[in-house]
Parts: structure tokens; C-alpha cells; sequence
């Protein structure tokens, strides 16, 4: 390949996938953190330059509006991320929970998946992205089941058994839209690529689209955690290194979204198929009902925030399922902030369970007398995540009940009601952490902040001044989803 | 395509459903077993029935790796490894076989129902072949409900896949399709290691699923 061939979308892929080669073959943890960091680094400067410049649509890669959003979002939190588990894994190897061979594998398994979403996000081919996100299944499940304790493998195996069943309905959908597209476009590789695939998607049959978009909602929403689909994301958040639990709530579940986005996008365009919408928008509301009154249960820190991130997904699957401007609109906006506050609340988290040695709620108390940062930190981050004004998932939020109120206010009641319930669980739970008669557990933290500042400073930012630019683009990709 | 050639392909596809059945009330792991290799020779078959008649040679290279991977190399390997850890004993189901073939009529039936209704306008052998297809696959999913032990469900899992392989190859020039396999045929491997490796390890008494639901019990 010659340097002209180099353009940005490959360059996107290239890094994470030489990154791992590298990270396959260095040993010692500090240098492979470093080379992580930069790796992920340069692959967010390369795709902040595609909201700039974009090669043209491949037969197997594009770019569009919409997948620029989130390829940009999933390179900075994978950024962040990186930065976060150079500081998280140091005290792991310390404490001699993960072993330096391990370790090896941890940070080019990361590369892995991060080659592997960015795949996902850019392929302009149905099969591709199906593989892709294949791939990017198999290195979180060895990335959860890393410590290699019951639980670690348990969860794994779980996630392992769903995950690959999730797969294979959406695999079985995908062969459902080819067969549909076969006839309008004629065989070959033609009828795979998506921007071919749009613009001929009236032609097609629709009675095969509906069933195939039933396996691709099952198998996808498998990934994006919808209930009652959901039961391998509690405990492949709870087991695996907090690092990986980040990038699953702060990345993979926006990826498995967003490959039902493009599907979605596929039945609009067939005014002869069934409206995708209502299927997600009560899919939505089941997960957001169930996951905020699971909220009340938890007794273990990461699964709770866990059970937050279904609640969140259940919303935005809502917004999107409404459609419209407005919808759409509301629903990116708060896909972006619930991965931003998501994956910091996961870094605040990894150093309170680190200093207090244990993630269970109960040995967790007065973290606002013992460690300040941490302690305020949980709190600005729930109170963002619970949607209270300053923070962007207020607006967020408010936007997708709003918009709701007016078009369908019978299905606002649920909606609201759900995110009450939710928003009482995290205080109450919360308040017990930070408030309160100190719990044992004093260890000194190391914690590297700028991530998780970043995080929490970008969602503040976003609440309380929006960017005119990113109002317009969103805006723009709103009307784009139909 | 007509005559003998939809004649074969349909008698092969028929024949992975009929497998499936076979699957469906073996009561000891090992002649579960045997039977997915069986399932994943008519398989073979059917793709290489395919390749021949649709004249794509690609798709001989899916059905070399339908032989060799998951109709020797993975039964094989299961064999030794329940040898190994010495579970030759019944399988335990959670519904009788009774009931469970029942329900596997039915959804059968359910997948006649629903195929062949929304792909009247498709070619007649993508049309039956994706029937049937969704038939392996409901039934896959069908053991994967009904049995407890790992291994069962690994098997339970490649009928699975297998019915989407014949659903790919049916397809008319689907492209990647070869691509697809090996994927399938990464992502089983995996399962397999890692199932070897819990034991080899001994992080559980059995490979029970059910005693991974007890862990967690303990724990929350």
C-alpha cells in the first residue's frame, strides 16, 4: 500500500491494529500503558480530522455524518479510558492481581477493541459490521474474565453464551436483508454495501425486511443491553478491571446502537415496512422501568452503575424509537453525555474500590471525609447521571421528555416515571458512600484525575453552554435518522 | 435451478433439520457428540451441493471448513475433553425429551409459518433453504434452553451456527461468506479453549452452568 492509500479512515484502523502488534510483544506494564495512551491518542487526532475532511464511500469503509459522532466520541473516551488504566492497572500489579503476562494481553486486547469498534463504525458493509462486532464481543469477554476468579468466569462465560446467541440472530438478519436486497441490486457485494443498500432500500420487499429487522433487533439489542436481553451486562461490568466496564457502558454499547440506527435508517426508507419504532421505543421503556427498580437492590457498586447504564440505554433507545428532529436530536445528544458521564463515574469508581479494597456498597462509607476528591467526585458524577441540573444529561433528558410530551404524552408518564425511580435509587445509595461515619479502609489514592475531570468538566460544559457548531451537526444528523 | 439439482439441495437442507432432531433426545454427551459430526457432514454436504450448483468455488472452501473444523477437529477435541474430565453420564435436560421434541415441531413449524410467507417473491431454493435454516437455528436455540452442561451447550450452539451457514450459502452470491465461516469457526474455538482451560485450571467441580448460577447466588 502506498502512502496516497494512507487516507484518515484507515489511518484509524491501522494504529489500534499495530498498536496491539506492538503491545503483543512489549514487556514491562508502564511502557505499554504509555504506548497505549499514545496509540489511542493518535488515533482521536486522526478521527477528529474526519469532522473535516472524509475520503469517499468504499466498496468497505465509509464515513458519514452519522458515524463520524460516533467515531469521535468512541476515540476519546477510549483516549481517557487509556489514560485512566495506566494509573488503575498500577495498583493491580502491586496488589498482584493481574500478573505482568496478563497485563501484556490486557493492553493489546484494548487495541484490539478499539480496531474493532472503529471497524464497526466505519464499515460501509453489512457483513463487515457484523464481523467487527463480532470481534469486539470476543476481546471484552477475555477482557472480563481476565482476573480469572469464579466470578470473573462466570461473568465472562455469561456474556460469552448471550453475546454469541445475540450474534447469530443478527447475523441471520443480516442474511435476511441481503436476500431482500438481492433481487433489486442483483448478487454479489453490491447488495452488502450500505450506501448502495440505502438508496435503493424502497425497492425491496417488506415483508422480509420485518422479519429481518425483528432478528436484528434481538441480536444487536442483545449488545446494546435492552431488556430483557440484558443479563450478561451487570456481571461483565461488575468483574472485569473497572478500565474495561468504562469502555463497555462508554463505547460498546453505543456501537451495537449504533448498528441498529443503520437498520432502523433501512426500514424508514421502505415506507412499505413496519415502523421500527414503536418495537424500541417499548424496548426502551421496559429496560428503563426494570433497571431503575433493580437500581434499589444493588448491593455492589459497579453492578449498580451497570444497571444505570441499561436504564440510559432503555432512554436513548426511546428517544430514537420516537424519531423525528427533536427525538433524534435529544436521543444523540444523550447517547453522548451518558457515555461521557458513564465512563467517568467508572473511573471514580475503580479508585474507590481500589482505595477501599472492595466493591460491595456496604464497606463503602464516608468517602467525602477519607478522600475528598473521590468522595465529591461519586457525587458530581451521580448527581450528573441522576440528571440534575447543571449537567448535560439534564438537558438531555429534558429534551427527550419534552419532545415526548407534546407528540405522545400518555407515553411521557412511563418514561418520567422511570427516571424518577432511578433518580431516587443512585441519591439513596449514594448518600450512604460519600455522607456519613467513615468506613475501614484509608489506603492513599494515586489516582490520575485529568480523565475523569475531563469527563465530568465536558458534561458541565454541555449543560450549561452548548456549542452553536454542535447544536447545527447534531441537529443535521438528527434529520438524517429519519 | 430446477430438477435434480433443488432435488439434492433440497434432501441435504431436510437432512440438517432431521439432525437437529437426532440432537435434540441424545441423552449421553458423547453420542451427542457423534451426532454433530454427523450434523456438520450433511452440512458440508449441502454447502458443497451449493458451490457446485450455484458454480461458486468460494463456497467450497466454507464446506472444506465444515468438514475438517467442525465435523473432525472440534468433535475431537470434545471427545477427549469429557473423557478427561469424566463425564460419559447422562446429560441432565430440564424438560424430558418428550416435550422438547414437541416444541421443536413446533417451532418447525413456526419457521415454515413465517418463511415461507414473507420470501414469495425470492428463488424457490433460497426460499425453502432459509426455511429450513430458521428451523436449525430455533432448534439450536431449542437445545441451548433445554441442557445444563457446558459442552452441550457448545453443541448446541454450532447446530446453531450451522443453520445460519446454510442460510449464507442459500443466498444467492452473498458475498463474505467464507469470511463469515471462519469468524464462526474463531468465536467457537474460543468457547472450546475456554471451556478446556476452566478445568485444566479447576476453577469449577463440574462444567455444570447450573454451578455458575451458584456463585452468584453466594454473592449477591
Amino acid at each position: 500500500m502506498t502512502l496516497a492509500h494512507l487516507d484518515a479512515v484507515r489511518l484509524v484502523l491501522i494504529i489500534p491494529a499495530v498498536a496491539a502488534a506492538v503491545l503483543a510483544l512489549l514487556p514491562g506494564y508502564r511502557v505499554s500503558a504509555r504506548v497505549n495512551s499514545a496509540a489511542a491518542l493518535a488515533t482521536f487526532l486522526v478521527a477528529a480530522s474526519l469532522f473535516y475532511h472524509r475520503p469517499p464511500a468504499g466498496l468497505y469503509l465509509q464515513i458519514d455524518d452519522l458515524s463520524v459522532v460516533f467515531i469521535v466520541l468512541g476515540a476519546f473516551v477510549g483516549f481517557t479510558t487509556s489514560l485512566f488504566s495506566g494509573s488503575y492497572i498500577a495498583h493491580e500489579v502491586e496488589t498482584d492481581r493481574l500478573t505482568p503476562v496478563r497485563l501484556r494481553f490486557y493492553h493489546a486486547m484494548y487495541q484490539v477493541l478499539m480496531f474493532a469498534m472503529n471497524l464497526a463504525l466505519a464499515s460501509n458493509n453489512l457483513g463487515l459490521m457484523w464481523v467487527a462486532i463480532e470481534l469486539a464481543t470476543l476481546t471484552t469477554v477475555a477482557m472480563v474474565g481476565i482476573y480469572g476468579t469464579h466470578e470473573a468466569i462466570e461473568a465472562a462465560w455469561k456474556y460469552f453464551i448471550l453475546g454469541s446467541v445475540g450474534i447469530a440472530l443478527a447475523l441471520f438478519g443480516t442474511i435476511l436483508v441481503y436476500v431482500a436486497a438481492e433481487p433489486v441490486i442483483g448478487q454479489g457485494l453490491q447488495s452488502m454495501v450500505w450506501t448502495v443498500v440505502m438508496t435503493r432500500a424502497a425497492a425491496f420487499d417488506p415483508a422480509l425486511l420485518n422479519v429481518a429487522f425483528v432478528f436484528l433487533l434481538l441480536g444487536y439489542g442483545t449488545k446494546v443491553g435492552l431488556a430483557p436481553l440484558h443479563a450478561w451486562l451487570p456481571d461483565a461490568h461488575a468483574e472485569g478491571p473497572t478500565p474495561i466496564s468504562a469502555v463497555l457502558s462508554g463505547l460498546l454499547l453505543n456501537v451495537a446502537l449504533y448498528a441498529l440506527l443503520r437498520f432502523k435508517m433501512l426500514l424508514t426508507a421502505n415506507h412499505a415496512a413496519l415502523a421500527p419504532g414503536p418495537l424500541l421505543v417499548t424496548m426502551g421503556l421496559v429496560s428503563l422501568i426494570f433497571a431503575a427498580f433493580m437500581l434499589y437492590r444493588r448491593r455492589d457498586i459497579k453492578r449498580m452503575f451497570a444497571y444505570s447504564s441499561i436504564e440510559h440505554m432503555g432512554i436513548i433507545a426511546f428517544a430514537f424509537g420516537m424519531g423525528g428532529p427533536l427525538a433524534n436530536f435529544a436521543g444523540l445528544l444523550h447517547m453522548t453525555m451518558h457515555s461521557l458521564t458513564k465512563s467517568g463515574i467508572f473511573f471514580v469508581v475503580g479508585h474507590i474500590a481500589q482505595v477501599k479494597g472492595s466493591q460491595r456498597i456496604a464497606d463503602i462509607r464516608g468517602l467525602t471525609v477519607t478522600h475528598p476528591l473521590l468522595g465529591w467526585s461519586l457525587v458530581v458524577g451521580t448527581m450528573a447521571i441522576a440528571g440534575l441540573p447543571p449537567f448535560g444529561i439534564f438537558s438531555s433528558e429534558f429534551l427527550v421528555v419534552s419532545s415526548t410530551f407534546a407528540r405522545a404524552p400518555l407515553l411521557a408518564i412511563p418514561l418520567v416515571f422511570g427516571i424518577l425511580v432511578a433518580f431516587g435509587a443512585l441519591l439513596l445509595r449514594v448518600q450512604g458512600m460519600a455522607f456519613g461515619e467513615p468506613s475501614p479502609g484509608n489506603a492513599p489514592e494515586r489516582a490520575s484525575n485529568l480523565p475523569m475531570f475531563a469527563h465530568f468538566g465536558l458534561v458541565l460544559m454541555a449543560g450549561l453552554y452548548f456549542p452553536p457548531l454542535m447544536t447545527t451537526w447534531f441537529l443535521h444528523v438528527a434529520r438524517m435518522l429519519g | 435451478m430446477t430438477g435434480l439439482f433443488f432435488d439434492v439441495a433440497h434432501l441435504l437442507a431436510g437432512g440438517l433439520v432431521l439432525m437437529s432432531f437426532a440432537l435434540i433426545y441424545q441423552d449421553r454427551l458423547s453420542s451427542l457428540i457423534n451426532v454433530f459430526a454427523a450434523h456438520a457432514t450433511v452440512l458440508a454436504l449441502a454447502v458443497a451441493w451449493q458451490a457446485y450448483a450455484q458454480n461458486a468455488p468460494h463456497l467450497y472452501v466454507t464446506a472444506f471448513i465444515a468438514l475438517g473444523f467442525k465435523a473432525i477437529i472440534i468433535p475431537v477435541a470434545l471427545q477427549r475433553i469429557i473423557k478427561r474430565l469424566g463425564i460419559h453420564r447422562e446429560i441432565e435436560t430440564v424438560v424430558g425429551v418428550g416435550p422438547t421434541m414437541l416444541a421443536g415441531i413446533g417451532l418447525v413449524a413456526l419457521s415454515m409459518v413465517v418463511m415461507l410467507r414473507v420470501t414469495e417473491e425470492a428463488d424457490r431454493l433460497a426460499r425453502e433453504d432459509l426455511a429450513f435454516a430458521l428451523s436449525v437455528v430455533l432448534l439450536g436455540l431449542l437445545i441451548m434452553v433445554t441442557r445444563r452442561n457446558a459442552v452441550s451447550l457448545i453443541i448446541g450452539f454450532m447446530s446453531l451456527e450451522n443453520g445460519l451457514v446454510l442460510a449464507a450459502t442459500g443466498a444467492k452470491g452473498m458475498p463474505l461468506v467464507v469470511e463469515i465461516s471462519v469468524a464462526f469457526s474463531v468465536l467457537i474455538a474460543f468457547i472450546v479453549i475456554g471451556v478446556f482451560l476452566f478445568r485444566i485450571r479447576e476453577r469449577f467441580e463440574t462444567i455444570d452452568v447450573s454451578a455458575l448460577d451458584r456463585f452468584r447466588e453466594g454473592r449477591e
